[in-house]
């Protein structure tokens, strides 16, 4: 058995690690938080010359054709730098999706594009409160034409191109839920930008008016592709969660070890340790849970949607945990602006919501452990 | 990343397996695999006995301590190979647990301490099981804090003379020697006045006394020492040197990374299939899906926290200090378990006879047990200190008795 990373896999995150800490300082992240900017366009460039961004993408289509383990630990590292990119949208889920269900022409069309940094993308699937669900799709298709609302669309504002979700049947199924792929600069949407918990990574409405539209995989497919997508992007997202727990844990521990209160260091009191050791408990725990969906992503195992539904919940509940309590230990400077802490408390609490909330994914998770037990 | 077995692990799996199906007490299995913690009896039969006659068919066929060395009762097995063991041996597995103390940490500090002669005598029956091995360590002043033991030794021509009491001793009813941390030097601070032994169970001024636990059951013991001799040859490392004996015997726990530990998840997400609630199967009920969703990914966490400890261990990593966590994580959430397992059958959640509790009663008497795991092998806040310090290098906590001779530490509260 090796359950672990290979040395050139563990290479490679060292390399996204030294790189985002160069490149993504917490200075760079807060220019797009306080509004300056809607990306990090200069990081987002670098990425791509690292070759970061088609590390999963073959090289038929401009990528590096690594592989899906070798996403995994960039994802991990973008999560611990909370790169103030598209990198979720663009490459979990819009390139998964084109992976997945593209024609060979829509495939050279826009994986070279968004492997090079040229092109955003991004997945419409929600439209208002809710999971995901097939019935809660109303935006229609007809006549290679789009017409709906479609909200929160990560990264909406900035992408270049969508794959949407759209309704193509009335028989109340899964079956009547398609996917187009949509240039957004080529007219008929309206883009806003909203605001959200974290603006280093934005969310639009996007507003479709006879769209125009290709299919995205066979008609009444859609469903079926979109839960692929989205177990696949539940994965990826999970490390950049795992990243992010592990990097506030660590601020947590720095602060604690140079903060002196009542003539020692906060943190040798034990209410404070035990703090700090729950946090490393949930992270360990999320990183196994992780790597295991990992093993089931990079080998597509049957049991790949029980593992993403574990790496998920399991990576949510840890950054939250951890982003939260990091706070807590920093005390009242914890709670200024000044501060890193609460980039990573938006950061957790937005990427908990991006593929469907925590009770959703508890939900699937049960759904698919019943399927197996009953297998 | 993958789950295959290297070719010499898997030659190793092939033949693990197919003697435990030729030789394994299958008349039992059933039972062992269903019993939870705080329940492993077998109808009709005395599991010590059952325990002592599987561990003794091991060790003559070689499968006992598969780590220790073949002079002394094992096998000189890789750690990995110990693991593969385990996976394979499965609910067999439970009847070792008598030995654990003796194998994991009595063993071992033999090996590192006594001499020669002695090892060879006393190791291979403890490998085999014919002798049951204790660990006297704990004291009413000394659980947590080790090192404020107070049994005293004092040096009496070639003998010393023990006087004190031990508690927490498990098995001590059943076992036939035990090793022993007494203090020698009152004078000098805490750590550096101990010296260690190993001595039988049956010597004279030896009493033993079971402890009714909270659960009803009596696996721990309070061991009394009046006027014990145990002849200095049975003495353990260095005169004072005792805290340094005790920490290779503790650092040995270590070592023993199962193929699992116990959470409750298993036997909870089965119960919540076949339960009816009201308004339906329990496991389509909102707030049920929810709560077990949870506990299924610290179950799956921790079952491949081990995975990524054993690939460790296979590429020659020792195990360190962050497999604290096992035991932190599965003991509260044990106790959890049970206590939402009793919720879910509402009033008769109350009832723990087998006959007229669900599932014969098992989550009761996990209930009932679930304290003690907690405790014992050291507190969930013991074992946070030890991630907050040794993982994650936070500074130890403040003691007052550190540098101040034994005899003049406070030993009341509320002074």
């Amino acid at each position: 058995m090796n359950f672990d990373f290979s040395d050139d896999q563990k290479q490679m995150r060292d390399a996204a690690r030294k790189f985002l800490a160069e490149q993504c300082p917490p200075k760079a992240v807060r220019e797009v938080l306080d509004g300056k900017a809607a990306y990090d366009k200069k990081l987002w460039q670098g990425l791509a010359e690292m070759g970061f961004l088609g590390v999963a993408i073959p090289e038929e289509f401009g990528g590096a054709g690594a592989g899906h383990l070798e996403l995994c630990v960039i994802a991990e590292e973008m999560g611990r730098a909370n790169a103030p990119v598209p990198f979720s949208s663009t490459v979990y889920l819009a390139a998964e999706a084109l992976l997945l269900a593209g024609s060979d022409a829509q495939k050279r069309k826009w994986l070279p594009k968004i492997a090079s940094g040229e092109a955003i993308g991004t997945l419409a699937l929600f439209e208002g409160k809710g999971n995901p669900s097939s019935k809660a799709i109303k935006l229609q298709a007809s006549g290679g034409t789009l017409s709906g609302v479609k909200k929160p669309v990560p990264d909406g504002a900035i992408a270049d191109f969508a794959v949407v979700a759209a309704r193509t049947g009335s028989s109340g199924r899964d079956s009547d839920i398609s996917l187009f792929l949509v240039d957004l600069k080529a007219g008929g949407v309206e883009v806003k930008s909203l605001t959200n918990v974290d603006p280093t990574r934005g969310q639009a409405e996007l507003a479709f008016k006879n769209a125009k539209a290709e299919p995205l995989g066979a008609a009444g497919e859609g469903w079926s592709i979109l839960t692929q997508v989205l177990d696949r992007a539940a994965v990826l997202l999970a490390f950049e969660q795992v990243g992010g727990s592990d990097r506030a844990l660590e601020m947590g521990r720095d602060y604690a070890l140079d903060r002196i209160a009542f003539g020692r260091p906060i943190g040798s009191f034990q209410a404070v340790k035990h703090i700090l050791a729950d946090m490393y408990v949930s992270a360990t725990l999320a990183r196994s849970n992780c790597y295991y969906g990992a093993w089931a992503l990079s080998t597509n195992a049957s049991e790949l949607p029980e593992a993403a539904a574990a790496a998920r919940i399991s990576a949510t509940q840890a950054f939250q945990h951890c982003s939260k309590n990091n706070i807590q230990v920093h005390g009242g400077m914890g709670f200024t602006w000044e501060f890193d802490c609460h980039m990573y408390y938006r950061r957790a609490n937005a990427t908990a919501l991006t593929l469907g909330s925590l009770s959703y994914w508890e939900d699937q998770l049960i759904d698919r452990m019943r399927k197996k037990n009953a297998a | 990343m993958n789950f295959d077995d290297t070719p010499q692990e898997a030659a190793f799996r092939a033949e693990a397996k197919a003697w435990i199906q030729a030789n394994a007490p299958k008349q039992y299995e059933e039972e062992l695999r269903k019993s939870s913690l705080g329940r492993t009896v077998l109808k009709g039969a005395n599991i010590l006995e059952v325990a002592k006659a599987w561990q003794k068919k091991k060790a003559d066929a070689g499968w006992a301590c598969l780590h220790w060395p073949k002079e002394y009762g094992g096998r000189g097995a890789s750690p990995i190979e110990r693991v593969i063991w385990q996976q394979e041996e499965g609910p067999f597995g439970k009847l070792s647990g008598m030995f654990i103390i003796g194998h994991g940490m009595c063993g071992p500090t033999m090996m590192a301490f006594a001499g020669e002669e002695q090892k060879r005598k006393y190791l291979p029956p403890l490998a085999s099981g014919e002798k049951v091995w204790c660990q006297l360590f704990s004291e009413p002043a000394g659980g947590s804090d080790v090192a404020g033991l107070r049994t005293r030794a004092e040096k009496k021509g070639d003998d010393w003379i023990i006087n004190g009491q031990k508690i927490w001793t498990s098995g001590a009813h059943y076992s036939d020697y035990g090793i022993l941390l007494t203090r020698t030097d009152p004078t000098v601070p805490k750590h550096k006045g101990l010296t260690m032994f190993f001595l039988d169970m049956k010597s004279p001024g030896v009493e033993v006394r079971p402890i009714k636990q909270a659960s009803g059951q009596s696996d721990f013991n309070e061991v009394y020492f009046t006027d014990v001799k145990i002849p200095d040859s049975q003495r353990l490392g260095a005169v004072n040197d005792g805290w340094n004996v005790s920490l290779t015997t503790l650092m040995n726990e270590r070592m023993s990374i199962g193929a699992g530990v116990a959470t409750g998840f298993p036997e909870l997400f089965d119960f919540c299939n076949s339960l009816m609630l009201e308004d339906g199967p329990a496991i389509e009920d909102r707030s049920v899906r929810s709560r077990l969703a949870n506990y299924a990914v610290k179950a799956s966490g921790l079952r491949y926290t081990s995975m990524r400890a054993i690939s460790a261990l296979s590429k020659g990593e020792r195990p360190g200090p962050e497999n604290s966590i096992g035991k932190l994580v599965a003991g509260s959430m044990v106790q959890e378990v049970a206590m939402y397992a009793l919720d879910l059958q509402g009033a008769a959640g109350v009832l723990s006879g087998p006959e007229d509790a669900e599932v014969a009663g098992k989550f009761q008497a996990m209930l009932l047990r679930a304290p003690g795991t907690r405790v014992e092998g050291g507190t969930d806040e013991i074992m946070r200190n030890i991630i907050a310090e040794r993982v994650l290098g936070l500074p130890g906590d403040i003691r007052v008795d550190k540098d101040v001779p034994f005899n003049q530490i406070p030993t009341k509260g509320r002074a």
